[in-house]
C-alpha cells in the first residue's frame, strides 16, 4: 500500500512523519491504559459479579483525582515542547539549511489548475512541477481563484494559497522521482482535478527539462495568462517557452490595489 | 415581482428530481395522513401551539431525527459516489451536485441534527432536574423552536426550489461571495442559519437564565447534577458564540447583497477575517454540542454502576475548564494559513490542554464504575462505544493539535475522520443514551433493550469501519470532498470499506426505527409505573412518568448530591409548599412569528423585495400581540 | 440564588435581558473586530481622516449622551410613580433618539452622494455596517420607545409595563457606551 505521508522523500516529510510517530506513541501512553483500564473495570465490576468490593457512596479521593490531573497534564507539557520546537524549525516560511542555491518557483492556483512560474528562467508550467532533487525549493504561492491549499504529501506539508497574498513554502526533494501533489482545500466545481505531479530530476535532466519548456510555441504574457486563468476543468499538462517577469507580482496586486493605480504604474 | 424566482429553480437533473420529490412527496403524505386521521387540530392545541418544555422537547427530538435521515442519506450518496467515482468513471452525482450534498451534509448534521437534538433533551430533562416547573421564559422557548424549524426547512425547500450551496459547510469566502458563487444556494445556507440561529441564542438565554433562578430550594450551584452543570456551559458557549455566527454571516451576505467588501479578494477584503470570525464560533460550537453528552453519560454511569458519581468537583472543574478553553483554540483550524510559528504553537498548545479536563473527565468515569455494580444496559453500551471513540478520535485531535503535523494531515481524511469521531462518537452516542435513558421519563414506557443493545452494537461496529479507513487514507494523501480521484492512487479498497461501513450503520438507524415501533407496541408491558424505572438518583426521576404538565405539584427541597437518592433512603419527610401553581396557556404566536421568518428569509434569498417588508410587519405585529396579551398565565390552585 | 416569590419575574427578566445584552455586545465585538482590521484597507479610496468631521460627530454624541440621561429620568419618575412625567421624559429621549439617527442618516446620504458608498472599499463597508448596525438598534429601541409611551399612557405604571422601561433603559444605556467605543475608536482615533 502506499502510504506517502509515512513513505516521505523529502527532509520536511521525513522530520513531519517523525514528529507525527513520536506524538503518537506519546499517546498511546494514555490512550492504551485507558482503554485496558475501561474494559479490566467493566468486567471486574459486573453486576454478576458479587465478589467485586462494592462502595456505593465512595466519590472522592484526593491523591487519584491528584494523579489522573496529573498524568495527562504531563504528557501534554511533553508534546507542548514538542509543538514548540517543531512549530519553529519546521515553519513553512524558514529556509532550509543546504550548501545547494535554493530555487524560487511561483505557484498560482487558477479555477482548476496550477500554474507554475520560474522567474529565474522565465517560463512557466501548467499542472506540472520538476525541479532538481537536493536542491531547497522556495515555492512563493498565491491564487487568483478561490483560496486553495498546495500539497506534495511525499515532500512535506501543505499550505493555503490565497488571493492578493504570497505564502512561502520551503520543501526539498531527497531523490529523483515523481511525487503526486494537490489541492488540499477545495475552491469549487472543478476542484478534484487539481492535481498536478510534482518531478524532481537530477540537475542535468533539469536543464534538459528547461530546454524543452522554451521550444513550447506558447508564452504566457498577460492576455495569454487571461485566457488560462478563465475556469477549466482537469487541464492538461502544458508549458510556456516565455513569461513575464513581473506576471506573479501583478497577480497578487491586482488584488491589493485598484486597477488605476496600476496603469498609472 | 418575484425576484430571481422562476420556472427554472426546479431542479432538472433526475436525482435532484428525485430528492425534491421525496420531501414533496413526504409532505404530502404527513398532510393526507394527518387529514384523513382528522389529527389537525389535536396537532395544533396538543402540540403545535403548547409552551411546555417537554413537548416541545418532544417537537426537537422529532425534527432531528427526521433531518437525521436526511444528513445519512447524503453521507450514503457521497459514500457511494467516492467508492464508483474512479479512473474513467465519473461515478452518478455530478461535481457541482456532489459539493451540494456534503455542504448539506454538514449543516443539517451540526445544526438541524445536533443542535435540535441537544435543545430536545435540555427542554425534556433540565427543568425536571432542576426542580422546576417550567423553563424561565416558556413564550420565548417556543418561538426558538419555531425559528429553528424555519431554519430547517429553508434548508429543505433549498432542495426544491434552486439550489444549496457548494461551498463546504462554512461557507469559506472568497469561494461563497457573489463572484465565485452567483447562485442563490449561498443564500440560502446564509438564512437558514441566521434564523435557526437566532433561535439557538434565545434558547441559550432561556436556560441559562433557567438554570440561574429557577432552581428549587436548596439546589446551589454545587449541588446541581452534571448534566445541568453541563448545560450551562453549553448555554454560556451559545451566548458568547451565537452572536459571533450572526455577525459573520451578516457581513457575508451584505457583501452578496450590497456589494458590500468584507471577505472579497479586492477592494481590500479579506477572507482571513471571515475564517477566523467563522471558527471563533466554530470551535465553541463542537463544545456547545459535547459537553451535554459529558453530561448524560455523568447521569448515566452513576446509575447503571448503583454508585455516586465519582469526582463532582473535579467534573465541575473540568467543565468550566473546557468553556474557558474553547474560545482560546480558534486558529488550529488553520495553521496553514501561514500565520507564523509563534501563534500556531500558542494555539496548538492551548489546543492540547484541552485533553487535561476531558482527559480527567473520562477517569472520573471509569472511578465511577470502579468498585460499583455494573448493569450493561443499552446506554451503557453507548457509553463504552463513546469511550473507545472518543478517546481514540480525542488523541487524534491532539496530533493534529501540533501544528507541524497538522501541516500534513489537515483538510486530508484523516481529519473529516477526527472530527466525526468526536461528533459521532462523542455528541450522537452519547444524544442516543440519553435518549435511551430518559424516554421512559418522556413517554412514560421503557424502549426495547434487547433491539436497544444489537442497534448500538451496530453503530459502533458500523462507525468502526466507516471511519478507520478514512483514518488510514488521509495518511494516504487523500484530500476531503474529492468527487473523483484516479485509480492509481490505490484509495479505492479503503472507500469501499468505509461505504460498507455506511451500510452497517444504516442497519443500526433502522433497528433504532424498529426499537421504537416494538416499544410502543409493547407499551403496556414496558409501562413505568413507578416513575423511577432506573433507581435514578436525580430529581427527573421524582415525578410521575411522564410528568404532568407542572411537573412537580410541590416543589421539593434539595440537600445534597443526587436529591432524589438521598429523599429515597432517608424517613425525613418535609414539609410540602401549599403554592398556586402558575404555568403559561399556550398559543400560537410563536410559530406565526417563525412562520413570517421564513417567508422573510425566502423574500431575501430570491430578492423579491416587497416581500420582506410585508413579511417584517407581520412579525412584528404578532409580537405587538403577545406584549399587549395580558392573560398568558393560568393558575392551578391546590 | 433561589427566588422565594416565583410569581415575582422581573429579576428573572431583568437576568435574561442582561445576558441578551451581553451576547449583543459579542455582535458588537465582532463588527469592532472586523473594523479594527479593516479600517486601514481604503483600497486607493478615502480614509476616515479625509471623511469624518469630528464636530458633527461630536453633536451626534452629546445628544445620545443626554437622551440617555433622560431616559434616567424617565426611570426615577417612574420608580416614584409618576406617570406623565414618564410620559415627558420617554418623549425627549424618543425627540434625541430620532434626532440621532436623522443626523446618523444625513451623514450617510452625504458619504453615498460624494461617491463613498459601503461598495468604495472594505474599509467604508466595515465602516456602514458598525455604525448602522448601532444606528438600527437606535431605531428599533426608538419604536419600542413609542409602544412603551403609548403603554404608559393607556395601562399606567403596571408591573409589567416597569419591568419593560427598566428593560428599554438597560437597552438605551448599552447603546450609549457602545456609541462611546463608535465614537473613539472609529471617529476620534480615525481623525487623529
Amino acid at each position: 500500500m502506499n502510504i506517502p505521508i509515512l513513505d516521505p522523500k523529502g527532509v520536511v516529510g521525513l522530520a513531519e512523519k517523525d514528529l507525527i510517530v513520536t506524538a503518537a506513541v506519546l499517546m498511546a501512553l494514555v490512550v492504551i491504559p485507558v482503554f485496558i483500564l475501561t474494559f479490566a473495570i467493566a468486567w471486574r465490576y459486573r453486576a454478576g459479579n458479587s465478589k467485586a468490593k462494592y462502595t456505593p457512596n465512595w466519590e472522592h479521593n484526593r491523591l487519584e483525582e491528584f494523579v489522573w490531573w496529573a498524568i495527562p497534564s504531563l504528557i501534554i507539557a511533553a508534546l507542548a515542547g514538542i509543538a514548540w520546537t517543531s512549530s519553529h524549525d519546521l515553519d513553512p516560511f524558514k529556509p532550509l539549511d543546504s550548501s545547494q542555491p535554493p530555487l524560487t518557483i511561483q505557484v498560482v492556483a487558477l479555477d482548476w489548475k496550477w500554474l507554475f512560474i520560474y522567474p529565474e528562467e522565465r517560463i512557466a508550467s501548467v499542472n506540472l512541477v520538476e525541479f532538481p532533487a537536493l536542491r531547497p525549493i522556495n515555492f512563493q504561492i498565491t491564487s487568483d481563484a478561490p483560496m486553495n491549499s498546495f500539497w506534495i504529501p511525499q515532500l512535506g506539508g501543505q499550505i493555503y494559497a490565497m488571493a492578493g497574498m504570497s505564502t512561502q513554502l520551503h520543501l526539498m526533494a531527497d531523490a529523483p522521482g515523481i511525487y503526486s501533489g494537490a489541492s488540499a482545500n477545495f475552491s469549487g466545481r472543478g476542484f478534484a482535478g487539481m492535481k498536478f505531479n510534482a518531478v524532481a530530476v537530477a540537475e542535468e535532466e533539469y536543464q534538459k527539462w528547461i530546454t524543452e519548456v522554451r521550444k513550447s510555441p506558447d508564452v504566457l504574457d498577460l492576455r495569454h495568462y487571461n485566457t488560462l486563468a478563465m475556469p477549466s476543468e482537469n487541464s492538461p499538462v502544458s508549458y510556456y517557452a516565455w513569461t513575464d517577469e513581473s506576471l506573479y507580482n501583478s497577480i497578487v496586486q491586482k488584488f491589493t490595489r485598484p486597477k488605476s493605480l496600476n496603469t498609472n504604474e | 415581482m418575484l425576484g430571481r424566482l422562476t420556472l427554472a429553480a426546479i431542479p432538472s437533473d433526475p436525482i435532484a428530481i428525485a430528492g425534491a420529490s421525496v420531501v414533496v412527496i413526504g409532505g404530502l403524505v404527513v398532510i393526507s395522513l394527518l387529514t384523513y386521521f382528522r389529527l389537525w387540530k389535536w396537532l395544533w392545541s396538543e402540540w403545535l401551539t403548547s409552551l411546555d418544555p417537554k413537548k416541545i422537547g418532544v417537537m426537537y427530538l422529532i425534527a432531528a431525527v427526521v433531518m437525521l435521515a436526511r444528513g445519512m442519506i447524503d453521507a450514503g450518496m457521497m459514500r457511494a459516489q467516492q467508492a464508483v467515482s474512479v479512473g474513467s468513471d465519473q461515478g452518478f452525482l455530478a461535481p457541482a451536485h456532489f459539493d451540494q450534498i456534503f455542504t448539506a451534509h454538514g449543516v443539517i448534521m451540526i445544526f438541524f441534527v445536533a443542535m435540535p437534538f441537544m435543545f430536545g433533551l435540555l427542554n425534556l430533562i433540565v427543568p425536571l432536574q432542576i426542580g422546576a416547573r417550567d423553563v424561565a421564559f416558556p413564550f420565548l422557548n417556543s418561538l426558538s423552536f419555531w425559528l429553528f424549524v424555519a431554519g430547517a426547512l429553508l434548508v429543505n425547500c433549498s432542495l426544491v426550489i434552486g439550489e444549496f450551496a457548494a461551498t463546504g459547510w462554512l461557507a469559506y469566502p472568497p469561494l461563497s461571495e457573489i463572484a465565485y458563487s452567483p447562485g442563490v444556494g449561498v443564500d440560502y445556507y446564509i438564512w437558514a442559519l441566521q434564523i435557526a440561529g437566532l433561535g439557538s441564542l434565545f434558547s441559550g438565554i432561556n436556560f441559562l437564565t433557567t438554570i440561574l433562578t429557577m432552581r428549587s430550594p436548596g439546589m446551589t450551584l454545587m449541588r446541581m447534577p452534571i448534566f445541568v452543570w453541563t448545560a450551562a456551559a453549553s448555554m454560556v458557549l451559545v451566548i458568547f458564540a451565537f452572536p459571533i455566527l450572526t455577525g459573520t454571516l451578516g457581513m457575508l451576505f451584505l457583501d452578496r447583497f450590497a456589494g458590500m467588501h468584507f471577505f472579497t479578494s479586492d477592494f481590500g477584503g479579506n477572507p482571513m477575517m471571515y475564517i477566523n470570525l467563522i471558527w471563533s464560533w466554530g470551535h465553541p460550537e463542537v463544545y456547545i454540542l459535547i459537553l451535554p453528552a459529558f453530561g448524560v453519560f455523568s447521569e448515566i454511569v452513576p446509575v447503571f454502576s448503583q454508585k455516586r458519581l465519582f469526582g463532582y468537583t473535579s467534573m465541575v472543574i473540568a467543565t468550566i475548564s473546557i468553556t474557558v478553553l474553547s474560545f482560546l483554540v480558534w486558529l488550529h483550524h488553520f495553521f496553514t494559513m501561514g500565520a507564523g510559528a509563534n501563534v500556531n504553537a500558542f494555539f496548538g498548545i492551548m489546543t492540547m490542554v484541552i485533553a487535561i479536563p476531558t482527559g480527567v473527565k473520562i477517569f472520573n468515569w471509569l472511578f465511577t464504575m470502579f468498585r460499583g455494580r455494573i448493569l450493561f444496559t443499552s446506554p451503557m453500551i453507548w457509553f463504552f462505544g463513546f469511550v473507545v471513540t472518543f478517546t481514540l478520535g480525542g488523541a487524534a485531535g491532539v496530533l493534529m493539535s501540533i501544528p507541524a503535523a497538522d501541516f500534513q494531515l489537515h483538510n486530508s481524511l484523516f481529519l473529516v475522520a477526527h472530527f466525526h469521531t468526536m461528533i459521532v462518537g462523542g455528541v450522537l452516542f452519547g444524544y442516543f443514551a440519553g435518549l435511551t435513558y430518559w424516554f421512559p421519563k418522556i413517554f412514560g414506557y421503557r424502549l426495547d433493550e434487547t433491539l436497544g443493545k444489537i442497534a448500538a452494537w451496530l453503530w459502533i461496529v458500523g462507525f468502526v469501519v466507516a471511519f478507520v479507513p478514512l483514518y488510514i487514507l488521509g495518511f494516504m494523501g487523500a484530500t476531503r470532498r474529492l468527487d473523483h480521484y484516479d485509480l492509481s492512487t490505490g484509495w479505492r479498497p479503503l472507500f469501499i470499506i468505509a461505504g460498507i461501513g455506511v451500510v452497517i450503520i444504516a442497519c443500526g438507524a433502522a433497528l433504532q426505527v424498529l426499537q421504537l415501533i416494538v416499544s410502543y407496541r409493547r407499551r403496556h408491558k414496558y409501562r413505568d409505573t413507578t416513575g423511577d424505572p432506573w433507581n435514578g438518583r436525580n430529581l427527573e426521576w421524582f415525578t410521575p412518568s411522564p410528568p404532568p404538565a407542572y411537573n412537580f405539584t410541590h416543589i421539593p427541597h434539595v440537600y445534597g448530591h443526587d436529591a432524589f437518592w438521598a429523599a429515597k433512603h432517608s424517613s425525613v419527610i418535609h414539609p410540602a409548599e401549599h403554592d398556586d401553581i402558575v404555568m403559561q396557556k399556550d398559543t400560537g404566536l410563536g410559530l406565526y412569528i417563525a412562520g413570517f421568518s421564513f417567508v422573510a428569509g425566502f423574500a431575501i434569498i430570491w430578492h423579491i423585495i416587497w416581500l420582506i417588508p410585508v413579511a417584517l410587519v407581520g412579525g412584528i405585529v404578532c409580537i405587538l400581540f403577545r406584549m399587549l396579551d395580558e392573560h398568558t398565565e393560568y393558575t392551578i390552585t391546590i | 440564588m433561589t427566588i422565594d416569590h416565583p410569581h415575582d419575574i422581573t429579576p428573572r427578566v431583568t437576568l435574561g435581558f442582561w445576558i441578551y445584552l451581553m451576547s449583543d455586545c459579542v455582535l458588537f465585538a465582532s463588527l469592532f473586530a472586523t473594523y479594527a482590521v479593516l479600517h486601514g484597507n481604503t483600497y486607493g479610496g478615502p480614509s476616515g481622516r479625509e471623511l469624518f468631521s469630528l464636530t458633527f460627530v461630536l453633536a451626534e454624541t452629546l445628544i445620545l449622551l443626554t437622551s440617555s440621561f433622560t431616559v434616567g429620568l424617565a426611570m426615577l419618575s417612574a420608580y416614584k410613580g409618576r406617570r406623565n412625567q414618564v410620559i415627558i421624559f420617554l418623549a425627549i429621549t424618543l425627540v434625541l433618539g430620532l434626532t440621532f439617527i436623522g443626523l446618523e442618516l444625513n451623514e450617510f446620504v452625504k458619504l453615498v452622494h460624494d461617491g463613498n458608498s459601503w461598495t468604495r472599499s472594505a474599509f467604508l463597508s466595515s465602516f456602514f455596517t458598525l455604525v448602522g448596525t448601532h444606528g438600527l438598534h437606535v431605531t428599533l429601541g426608538s419604536l419600542w420607545m413609542m409602544f412603551l409611551i403609548a403603554q404608559t399612557f393607556f395601562d399606567g405604571l403596571t408591573e409589567v409595563v416597569l419591568r419593560r422601561l427598566l428593560c428599554l433603559t438597560l437597552f438605551w444605556h448599552f447603546l450609549d457606551i457602545v456609541w462611546i467605543f463608535i465614537f473613539t475608536i472609529v471617529y476620534l482615533m480615525g481623525t487623529i
